[in-house]
Parts: C-alpha cells; structure tokens; sequence
C-alpha cells in the first residue's frame, strides 16, 4: 500500500493539489480505474503453496507492522523454517488445526493490491482428502497458480488440480516451478518440467499455460526478476498475474438474469431483483420468463441511484416489466432471442463432496441459479480418475470422486452449458435430509429424448377404474427382515378382499425373482429396486388398487421418493417395529445366520443401514401384537381414512 | 451536518480526473454502447454484497441485520436500502448493546434507524448487568463473552432468527479469512471451521433445519480500504469517532483509552489528558485504543490509512488474547 501512494505524497507541489483531499482523490480515481483478478494456488503440502502467498503478500507490502511482530512470535512457536526465519506460510493458515499440523485444510481469502491491480487469492488445499475444498476455491477464480517441487517434477495431484481447474473452465493456468534454489536453479530441470506439463495439459484441454521458475523462500521470480536465473526471459509470477486478462469472456451474447427477489413495496410497483448473469439490456428489449415461455418488454432498470438505461452483467438490478406477468424466484429472465435451453434432462460432471456417496436414482436438490429443483442421476456413464484422467465404469461416486452423468429433474429449468456461462450452466446438489451440500456439476448439454415424449393423456382416472369400491393407495410396509411385514401383508390382503376391495400385493423376494432379477444388493441396486417398485405400485394406483407392498426397503430417503410418486395421501408408510434381536431369532429363512457367519454381504441390520421411518402413518409392534390385532389395526386407520 | 468537511472538497475535486461515480452509469452510456463495460472494483463488490442480500430475504423466514454501529455496519446498511429499493430491507437491525459502547455509538445508531425509518431491536444480556459484569472489573475476555457473544445468542434464540448478517471481513484476521459468506451455525450456535459446506460459484445454500441458523456476511470480500473508499464515493454517514479531534484520554500499556464516562476508574497518578485522537475501529470504550491523529476529514483519514503501519484490529484488546483467539471465540457464537 506504501508503494501506492508514495508517488503522490512526494510529487512536486506543481504537479498534484498539494491537501489531502485532492490528494486522496486523484488516489482513489486510480484504485477505481482498476480491476480484479481472482485467482487460487494449488499445490501439495509441501509445495510451499501458503509461504508463496506469504511472500506475495510481503513483498507487496500487504502486511502492518503487528502483523509481522506476531508472525515473528508464531515463527518461533510453529514455524518450520528455522530459527530466525519468518515463515510466511503462518500467514495464510488460519486455524489452529492448520497452524498445528502445518497443512491447508480449508480455503482461505487474501486480498493484495499492486499498482496496475486489485487481487484476491484463495489458497487452497493439496490433501486429495480435501478436494472438494479446492474446488470451492476454483469456482470463482479467474486464474490458477499450480506449484510443483523443483526436485519433483510433476506428480499425481498436480495432474489431479489440473483436472479440476480444467473441469471448473478456470481459464489461465501458471505452473510455478517452486524451490528452484534447492535444484541450484537449475535452467535444464525447469524445462524438462515444463516440457513434461505442457504435453499433459493439452490432453486434458488446458490451452493457455505458462510456466514460471520461483523460489517462495527467496523472493526469486516472485515479484522481482531473478538475478540467480539470468538464463529465464519471461515475466515473474506477479508480473504475469498483473497483465492477464481479468474479464470474464462473454461467450453467450444474449441476456439472462435469475429472479432472486420479487420486489413489491406497493400495488404499483413490482420488480423483479437479480444479478445479471449474461449479456446486456436496454429499456425496451424484449425478453422472456422461463421455463414458462412468456413474453414482455422491460420498462425499467431500477436501482436506488436511478434508473438505468442499460444493465451489464455482473450488476444486481431490479427489472420493471412492461407487461402484467408473472415471474417469481427460481424463473429466468432471458433475452427473447437467443434464448437458453429449457430441459428436465442433461449431462453433465459432477464432483461429490459429501460423506455419503452419490446413488444413481437416489432424489436430491438441485440449485441452479436460484431454481430450487428434485434430481436425480439417471445414469452414472463413467468416474473420472482424476489421477490418471481415466474413465471407469462406477456405480456411485464417494466423497470426491468426479463423474459423467445423465441428471433428471422434476420440472424442466433453464440452463446453458458450463463451457458458455459459469452462471447459468452450474449447480450444486443438495441432501434432503442433511441439507449438506453434498456434490456440484457442470452442464455439459441438454438431453432432447425427455422433450420427444408426450404424455398420454387417457379419458378414464383412477377414481373411475376403482370403481366407487375403495381409494386407491400404497399400502408401503417397510421394516427388518424377519420383522413380519410379508405375513401380515397376506393377512390383510386376504381381509380386504373378503371385504370385497380389489388389491394387489408387491412383494420383495417375488419381485427379485422377475422384474428385478437383474439387481443385487448394493446400495445401488437397493436404490433402483425401490425405483421399480415404486413406479409400478404407482401403476397400480393409477389401475384403481389398494396396493401393499412389503419390501424391507431401509432407507428413507428411497420411501419418501416412493411417497413423492403418487398423490397426497395415497401413500401409507406401514412400519413394522420389530426388534433386530426378535428377527434374528426367528429367522424364517436363515438368512441372519448366513449375514453373521460372513456369507451374506450387505445385509440389513447386521452390516448394512436400516433407518426407521420419523413419522409412518402406522405403526405396527411385530414383537408384542399377534398378526389379527395388526390387521385390524390397520383396518382401522383405512377406515379412518375413508380409504375402504 | 457530519459529512460536512467531505462536502467541502467535492466541487475542487471535480477538476481532477474521476472515477465514473456510481449513479452515473447514465453519463457513462456512450462507453457503454461501444465497448463491452466492465465494472469497477467497487461497483463488483457493491453488486456481490446485494446478491448476497437478497438471497437471504428470498431464502429465510426470519433473518435479522447484527447493527454494530461501525464503519462497517454502516456500509451493509447502505448496501441494504440499495438492495430492496424501492422496498424498505425485509428484516430489523439488532444491536447487541453490552451498555460500554461509547456515547456517541448509542446517539449515532438510535439516529440512523429514524432516519432511514428501519426497526431496530436493542438487546441487552440482563443477567451480565445484574451480576455487573463489565470490562473493567472482569477483563476483556469474560466481559465479551457475556455482554457480547452470551448476550447475541440469547437475542437470536428469543427471537428465533434464523439468518443474521454481519459485517465481518475476510481481510480482518486469519480465521475470518477461512469462513464461508454462508456461514452455518449448529442449533447451539457453534461454528464447526472444518467441517463448512462447499460455497460454490454464486449459489449460496441455507438450507437448515429448526434451530439452525446461518451468519451472512455479505462484506467477505471488501478491505478495510474499500470500505473507505465506498464511504467516501456514495458519502455514507458514520459515527464521529472516527474523525480526530480532541478527546480526553489516558494511556495504558501503550493504548490510549477515552474516558467516556466516569465509569473508567483511573490508577493513582492517572490524569486524562486533551489529546487528538481518533479511531479505527469500534467497541467497548474501556477495550478499544485510539490512534493519535489530526485527520478529521474522510480523505484525510483515508491518506492516514494508507500511511499507516499497523492494521486496524491493532487496537481491539481482545483479539491479543492468544493467538487463535478469534477461531475460539466463533466457535462459541461469537460473530
């Protein structure tokens, strides 16, 4: 910052306003004139990423004189650079566990300004175990800076940021060849290294690469040209990161904007508030609300300080429509022509960031711009090694794991692809029961197959077929195997068609012997067994029927997608509350003792999950009730319910 | 009139060259037709921090604006009116009042609601008064916890908010540095700095379950001098504290302390004396040093800053308590 004012505070009197005020203005006319580069350092743990920022920060004079006393006194306590030293590392890791440990866990901001621009770094961790974090940190950032070791060369997690920063469209790449004093500079294996990177990063779709031999510890190539490296010619690291181009490049041309906010202070004003996210516009363009498709022209541009004439991506505006239409938050507002894409189908990569791992079939929220949407994966085509860029064959992803899939939503949203627009071609995916962010995509295109088939729309509705006798509903009897779900299912199938109702029974081992012969029991599979079933008792419904369905179906989130499929009070969730130890000891077809003697991988309640139901509409005790009293149990609620 | 000196250098500055200012897009029209306009720094900052804003009102039942009084509080307040123009902001201000701010915070906040005609909550933690908890008599460390971090979390619980914005900054200290704009709190308020949620692109995600809350801070990515520069651009009111003039002041340890109020007590030998000082930064009077300074006009402090050798959080007692003391302090509430 010293740096920045110097020239004023010692020009002569005739060439700047000699008072502050103007002083300060002409200052701050130039801080305004600049621009911004985000950029995130990568690296692994002993790369020397955190004291690469540390040096930045220092030689740009970023640091305050109790800034540096502390980092002097925590040198002392934590540092790793021996006596005397500064390590500048201790700067950037923030939190205790960081500073313990000497490693980056998460992302951190850092903000420094030079004479030609204003930078934010986020450092970001090396650990594969903390790859999610990094991609937070390469999602907004306009450049990457990959450190490798001089002695090292390039290896496996260089080649695993560069993946990532090539997947999240960063879109220059700079590969600080660090530690260079320690290869007594060596020009030759700085090229080999360079040699080595540029042949992998054009594989993997890198373009702009530039390669730069530093020294954090030294200074050399950081921000003052290296004496000690005559034999280098090109820009220092700073140098470079103050010339490459900052702005965002405008690769869709056409205006869109996600409503966040429907603004109506009264009955005459309603706006629509959001961040321009592509394009420009002008008063009187003409644009469309998607997905729904209508058509209006903008009135106005609002903003506190007046209205506008035009609007710039980037700039968060309130829109006044000239038309009464409506529009509420997650609907994009676009430029009538030139429109997104508007689909319930596309594919694009995701990388998984949550504990449990992403299963094909298995609901989740998705966010995009501000359309808050179910999904599914529909299909997992392949996993990315990000170590090795191969494709494999993978039936879910774990905890940073990189995938290409097919995604299906509830409703269709607009979008573009990832590679035209960071806006609108990204999103996050959300646990419905954690609400963890669990996993993030890019779009990669839209899939048309969804928009080619129509429903049939047929003349008969369920209550016509169930023919006055019964409302027709899922009957989901869930709980352990063993816990009598099946017998009672039978029993009360029976009593319901004395009572002369038309049923139909699912059962879970029936089911595996037909339809779902083809699944095992993976969490994959399980997930997809109840897929099937559940569009087929939906099936049933829409056939008129009381349906049972006795499946052991242990997770919730797979019921509540059941549930999701039919209407509102057509789904019962039965709960047969049978303890483990009761079921085991019964064991009808000794299946408990095969799970315990290891012979039977993936069992339930002995080494895979069961999670009972938070609120089923009936609950059955298995242990303490005979099989008459549950089926009237059962009865009765139906009544109740005017089911029967 | 506060800004009055600011005013004063308005119409000699208009001579010199000029950043565009920020209600004059429309000036700036024919640039805007030829090239593809890019926004300034501040004007991405300002654009960011309004996203931020409104993501909140459309994704929260009941967020809630932490008012601190400060430089700082008063940017995300300004940033706010712009944000829901013409509406007023959808949520209330609340000021955690540990009854040691200085005077002319309580005169300033109590001014700036009824002016801007917003709904402002004053919570005072009444147990931390009974038992006369206060900064003097029980030191820094136990005073913030009670009168502060205790006091913020009994506000947030009795009104069952379930998003507070505050005005924290990446560039005010290492484990701020590390939080999320989105920034999730447990139904006890902790703050679990290893275990954040991925914040991705723009989609800022609260999604929570009852009793859950999520800290905002839409000022992630300003610098202490972008704050004053914004100030200055769209001549945003602050409290008078932190223009010099002389005030009574004793020094302790190497920190000047104003004496507010004669709750202070002075030591044997302690003389106030006149001094013209100013500061940076705001809190507790008896837990907040002033600067020695002369400048009383924003420029004036904004060349100060820029001159200056020591960071701004150099003049908060309580930060200087242990080197992670911050990290610990958020992990209980604090904000």
């Amino acid at each position: 910052m010293l740096t920045d004012l110097d020239p004023i505070a010692t020009a002569p009197a005739d060439a700047a306003p000699s008072d502050a005020a103007n002083e300060v203005q002409v200052y701050l006319a130039r801080q305004n004139g600049k621009d911004l580069l985000r950029f995130i350092t990568c690296g692994s743990v002993d790369d020397g990423k955190s004291t690469l920022i540390g040096r930045l920060l220092y030689d740009c004079k970023c640091l305050f004189e109790d800034q540096l006393a502390s980092l002097e006194a925590d040198s002392g306590r934590f540092g790793t650079t021996g006596a005397g030293q500064l390590d500048l590392a201790l700067l950037v890791d923030g939190l205790a566990a960081e500073r313990e440990q000497g490693i980056t866990i998460d992302v951190a901001y850092r903000f420094f300004t030079t004479e030609r621009r204003k930078f934010i770094v986020a450092d970001t961790p090396g650990h594969e175990q903390y790859t999610r974090n990094m991609v937070t940190g390469a999602s907004t950032a306009d450049a990457a800076v990959l450190l490798v070791d001089a002695r090292k060369g390039v290896l496996t997690q260089t080649r695993r940021h560069s993946t990532i920063v090539s997947l999240l469209g960063v879109r220059h790449v700079v590969l600080a060849v660090n530690k260079m004093d320690a290869v007594g500079w060596s020009r030759e294996t700085f090229e080999r290294i360079a040699a080595d990177y540029r042949v992998f990063a054009q594989r993997i779709g890198i373009d702009e690469v530039t390669c730069i031999p530093v020294s954090a510890l030294t200074g050399d190539n950081v921000t003052k040209p290296s004496d000690a490296m005559g034999w280098y010619g090109g820009p220092t690291l700073l140098g470079h990161l103050e010339s490459v181009d900052a702005a965002a490049e405008e690769k869709l041309g056409a205006f869109r904007m996600a409503v966040q906010w429907v603004n109506r202070p009264n009955q005459d004003f309603r706006g629509f508030c959001g961040t321009v996210a592509g394009g420009a516009l002008r008063v009187g363009d003409e644009v469309a609300i998607l997905p729904g498709g209508r058509t209006s022209r903008v009135a106005r541009i609002v903003t506190m300080d007046g209205d506008l004439e035009t609007a710039q991506p980037g700039q968060a505006v309130t829109l006044v429509l000239a038309d009464e239409v409506d529009a509420s938050r997650g609907d994009m507002i676009a430029a009538a022509t030139g429109r997104p894409e508007v689909a319930d189908q596309f594919a694009a990569h995701v990388v998984w960031m949550d504990e449990q791992p992403l299963l094909p079939g298995r609901s989740y929220l998705l966010r995009a711009g501000t359309a808050t949407v179910g999904a599914q994966v529909t299909e997992l085509k392949h996993a990315i090694n990000v170590n090795t860029q191969e494709h494999a064959a993978a039936k879910h992803l774990d905890l940073n794991d990189v995938g290409f899939c097919n995604l299906a939503l509830d409703r269709p949203i607009p979008f573009d692809a990832y590679a035209d627009s960071r806006e609108t071609g990204s999103f996050i995916l959300i646990d419905r029961l954690t609400n963890a962010t669990a996993g993030c995509g890019m779009i990669r295109f839209g899939l048309r197959r969804a928009s080619n088939i129509h429903r049939h729309a047929s003349k008969l509705d369920k209550a016509a077929r169930a023919g006055g006798l019964q409302k027709p509903c899922v009957l989901w009897f869930t709980g352990l195997s063993g816990s009598g779900k099946s017998s009672v299912a039978d029993r009360l199938e029976q009593e319901l068609h004395r009572l002369g109702r038309r049923t139909m029974i699912l059962d879970g081992d029936n089911v595996r012997h037909g339809l779902n012969r083809d699944l095992g029991f993976t969490d994959e599979d399980r997930v997809e067994n109840i897929r099937r079933v559940a569009e087929v008792s939906k099936l049933m419904v829409d056939a008129g029927l009381i349906v049972l369905v006795s499946f052991i179906s242990p997770f919730r989130e797979e019921r509540r997608m059941a549930r999701s499929l039919v209407e509102e009070g057509e789904f019962l969730e039965i709960f047969m509350d049978t303890p483990l130890e009761v079921c085991e000891a019964r064991d009808p077809k000794g299946l408990y003792r095969k799970a315990r003697a290891g012979q039977l991988p993936h069992f339930t309640g002995i080494d895979s999950a069961y999670e009972p139901p938070d609120a089923p509409e009936i609950m059955l005790k298995g242990a303490e009730q005979t099989a008459d009293e549950m089926v009237a149990q059962v009865i009765g609620e139906l009544r109740r319910r005017e089911v029967i | 009139m506060l800004l009055d000196p600011l005013f004063d250098t308005r119409p000699a500055a208009r001579d010199l060259p000029q950043p565009a200012p920020a209600s004059g897009v429309e000036d700036a029209l024919p640039a805007i037709l030829t090239t593809p306009a890019r926004l300034t720094h501040l004007q991405r900052l300002e654009a960011e921090s309004i996203h931020i804003m409104r993501e909140v009102a459309a994704q929260f039942h009941k967020p809630v604006m932490l008012y601190s009084v400060g430089k700082d509080s008063s940017v995300l307040l300004h940033l706010a009116m712009k944000a829901f123009y013409p509406s007023k902001p959808p949520f209330p201000l609340l000021h955690v009042d540990t009854t040691w701010k200085f005077r002319e915070m309580i005169e300033f906040r109590d001014r700036m609601a009824q002016d801007l005609g917003l709904d402002l909550t004053v919570h005072i933690n009444r147990d931390g008064v009974r038992q006369g908890i206060g900064p003097v008599s029980h030191g820094s460390a136990v005073h913030t916890d009670v009168m502060k971090t205790q006091a913020l979390k009994q506000a947030l619980d009795a009104h069952g908010f379930d998003a507070a914005f505050g005005g924290a900054r990446r560039d005010e200290e290492k484990s701020r540095a590390k939080e999320r704009i989105f920034s999730f709190r447990t139904a006890t308020h902790r703050w679990e700095p290893k275990n954040q949620r991925p914040e991705l692109w723009n989609l800022y995600q609260g999604r929570i379950h009852k009793g859950e809350s999520i800290r905002v801070f839409p000022l992630s990515n300003w610098t202490e001098l972008d704050i004053w520069q914004y100030i200055h651009q769209e001549a945003i009111p602050v409290v008078p504290l932190y223009f010099a003039k002389p005030r009574p002041v004793v020094e302790r340890d190497g920190t000047l302390i104003m004496v507010d109020d004669d709750r202070l007590p002075l030591k044997p030998g302690e003389v106030p004396e006149m001094a013209w000082v100013r500061f940076r930064t705001l809190g507790c009077y008896p837990l907040t040093g002033a600067v020695r300074s002369t400048a009383a006009t924003l420029p004036e402090i904004i060349r100060e800053m820029l001159l200056s050798t020591g960071s701004e959080r150099q003049g908060r007692v309580i930060d200087q308590d242990a080197a992670a003391s911050m990290e610990a302090k958020k992990q209980e509430g604090y904000f």
